[in-house]
């Protein structure tokens, strides 16, 4: 399964000229607002006629202005969950639902009405109207509708973008149960390293309708330098981990990752379960020395890889910590006091309680605020 | 009451004409009154513009006039008369069809208004994401267009069959005012009012002809009212 999309076009004074192929489980078009990637995924669904370029759905050419092929959007299966659900207004949840299905000839019909109900949890909505619903029910729905059409490929257009936090983790975990129990490829759209870096396997980063960076998410994710400035705080090292056991004493966590244990506040998980975690670049402190008499709980040794100048008086240094890479922001003061230099033996300090219910995979609560 | 209902066959027969008239003129109406709303309302083609002034030709113009021009185009001699008598047997010169005919065209501009307005009511987007749910471009007017459309539906419907029930210079004109044929309400009282005694017949079919465009005003309001909650938009 892979997506192929190569395009340029034209709307008003934005051009777009793009290029990328993914063969990701969940593929996220990462950018700013304004960066062309709303844009990009109406092309996939066939809403928007490209210019100039190709678009590949699994080895199927949906457009090629070269040949003159442009497959109308309903003939595509590509679902598609809008941002602001559109959910059809006149219709039950329930007729909502089985909409798509309608038009899916019987023999490609592989999603199941009672599953896709019961994997999103919308049981309870069934007979009410699109009005009755809460944002996060709506949202829900909208991606039921979509799956319920049996399609090829799911594109996701800032699903959350609309919802509040509380709502934004109501849904994650559905999207996360997608991603891992069904096997339809996604294309997700987002401007949030938050849902980026837990969602995606593979991401395609967006600039002012260029490519600039795309590969998998632990790759393109260090580089902070990409990411826009309003979410720059936000970025940092994105690690596989494994849960390893629960700390009861303390309410605590502890997750295996290539770098070493890692303690985080109490996760509502089984021992052996995988969970992604990112640790921002802006909660790593670098100690030469194994430091001691500190409170911080995570102490991970490794080797300087990289060291780049980042926002105003912040350096970028990439900590290579037995494979998995962790990246610091420091103060260009303290990387010169420290004498830091590539190839450097370091340790990466991370405390306990940066860790929160937005940069661990967790779908449940943490406590009483996340 | 007695005296009320108490109809001379002829009076009868001007209620049961006008009824029968202003139904068929808003049923046939309809699938033209749509298609030219869809068009006027999403359409880009030279010549917007004179279309949308032609289809409120009827509502500038003396009914008199409306009524003249029927004749001279779909009377007996006619282009368009004579084309659908020799080909089709559709005579409308002086038949109850003629009535229905000037009826429909007199309400025409004003089903084309509510339908027009209606249509540009509805988020487009609703319609994108059916298409890619997998229905081709007729599926998405019938199952979300229309029912979405369906309040304006319905009033643009009522405002034809409330101003045929109306309707007088373009029916006279064109269709005359024969009894038991083209003889509609608004004729039957105009006839009353001219003959020595008819005041009694004329105030009958007056009050007929409010109790009956009063119940189509609150069966619309009833309807809209139904189909709103349906719908449940807030």
């Amino acid at each position: 399964m892979s997506v192929l999309v190569d395009i340029s076009h034209r709307l008003d004074d934005f051009a777009i000229d793009a290029r990328f192929e993914s063969a990701g489980r969940l593929t996220a078009l990462f950018g700013p607002s304004g960066s062309g990637k709303t844009t990009l995924i109406n092309m996939i669904a066939g809403l928007i006629r490209p210019d100039k370029g190709r678009i590949e759905v699994d080895g199927r050419v949906l457009v090629d202005t070269g040949a003159g092929i442009f497959v109308p959007r309903h003939k595509r299966r590509i679902g598609m969950v809008f941002q602001d659900a559109r959910l059809f207004p006149h219709m039950s949840v329930m007729s909502n639902l089985r909409y798509g299905r309608w038009f899916t000839p019987a023999a490609e019909r592989y999603a199941d009405v009672d599953a896709v109900v019961e994997l999103l949890g919308i049981g309870p909505l069934l007979n009410r109207r699109p009005a009755k619903l809460s944002g996060g029910e709506k949202q829900r729905v909208a991606i039921g509708r979509a799956l319920l059409a049996s399609p090829r490929l799911l594109l996701m257009d800032e699903p959350l973008a609309s919802l509040d936090e509380a709502r934004k983790a109501e849904i994650l975990p559905y999207i996360e149960r997608l991603r891992d129990e069904t096997k339809i490829p996604i294309v997700y759209v987002s401007h949030s390293v938050a849902e980026v870096a837990r969602l995606a396997s593979d991401v395609v980063m967006l600039a002012r309708g260029k490519v600039t960076a795309s590969g998998p998410t632990e790759a393109v994710m260090q580089r902070l330098d990409l990411l826009p400035s309003e979410e720059r705080g936000e970025g940092g090292a994105v690690l596989d981990t494994k849960v390893l056991r629960h700390d009861e004493a303390f309410g605590m966590t502890v997750l295996g990752s290539a770098a070493g244990e890692i303690r985080v506040p109490r996760l509502e998980m089984r021992p052996g379960a995988s969970v992604r975690i990112r640790i921002r670049a802006r909660d790593v402190m670098i100690a030469t020395e194994k430091p001691t008499g500190l409170s911080a709980l995570n102490i991970l040794p490794g080797t300087i890889v990289a060291i780049s100048p980042g926002e105003g008086p912040t350096v970028e240094v990439g900590i290579d910590c037995n494979g998995a890479t962790v990246l610091a922001r420091i103060t260009e003061q303290s990387r010169q006091a420290l004498k830091l230099r590539l190839g450097g033996k370091v340790f990466a300090v991370v405390k306990t309680v940066s860790f929160d219910r937005a940069n661990t995979g967790a779908g449940l609560p943490l406590g009483a605020d996340g | 009451m007695n005296w009320l209902l108490d109809l001379t066959p002829d009076e009868w027969n001007a209620v049961r004409l006008s009824i029968k008239v202003a139904t068929v003129a808003m049923l046939a109406s309809l699938p033209p009154g749509i298609a030219i709303a869809l068009l006027l309302a999403r359409g880009k083609f030279w010549g917007k513009t004179l279309l949308n002034g032609l289809v409120h030709l009827p509502l500038i113009l003396p009914p008199v006039v409306t009524g003249y021009l029927l004749l001279l185009a779909f009377g007996k001699r006619g282009p368009a008369g004579a084309f659908l008598a020799d080909h089709f047997g559709i005579v409308f010169s002086f038949r109850w069809t003629g009535a229905a005919l000037a009826c429909g065209v007199m309400g025409f501009p004003l089903m084309v208004r509510a339908i027009r307005l209606s249509i540009e009511a509805v988020d487009r987007k609703m319609e994108a994401a059916a298409g890619t749910l997998g229905a081709n471009p007729l599926w998405v007017f019938g199952t979300i267009t229309l029912p979405l459309i369906l309040p304006g539906l319905i009033a643009g419907a009522i405002l034809s069959f409330a101003k045929a029930m109306g309707e007088f210079g373009a029916t006279i004109t064109f269709v005359s005012n024969i009894p038991g044929e083209t003889q509609t309400l608004p004729s039957a009282i105009y006839t009353f009012t001219q003959v020595p005694g008819g005041d009694d017949g004329a105030l009958r079919l007056t009050l007929i002809s409010i109790v009956i465009s009063m119940a189509a005003l609150v069966a619309s309001e009833v309807l809209a009212r139904r189909v709103g909650r349906r719908m449940d938009i807030e």
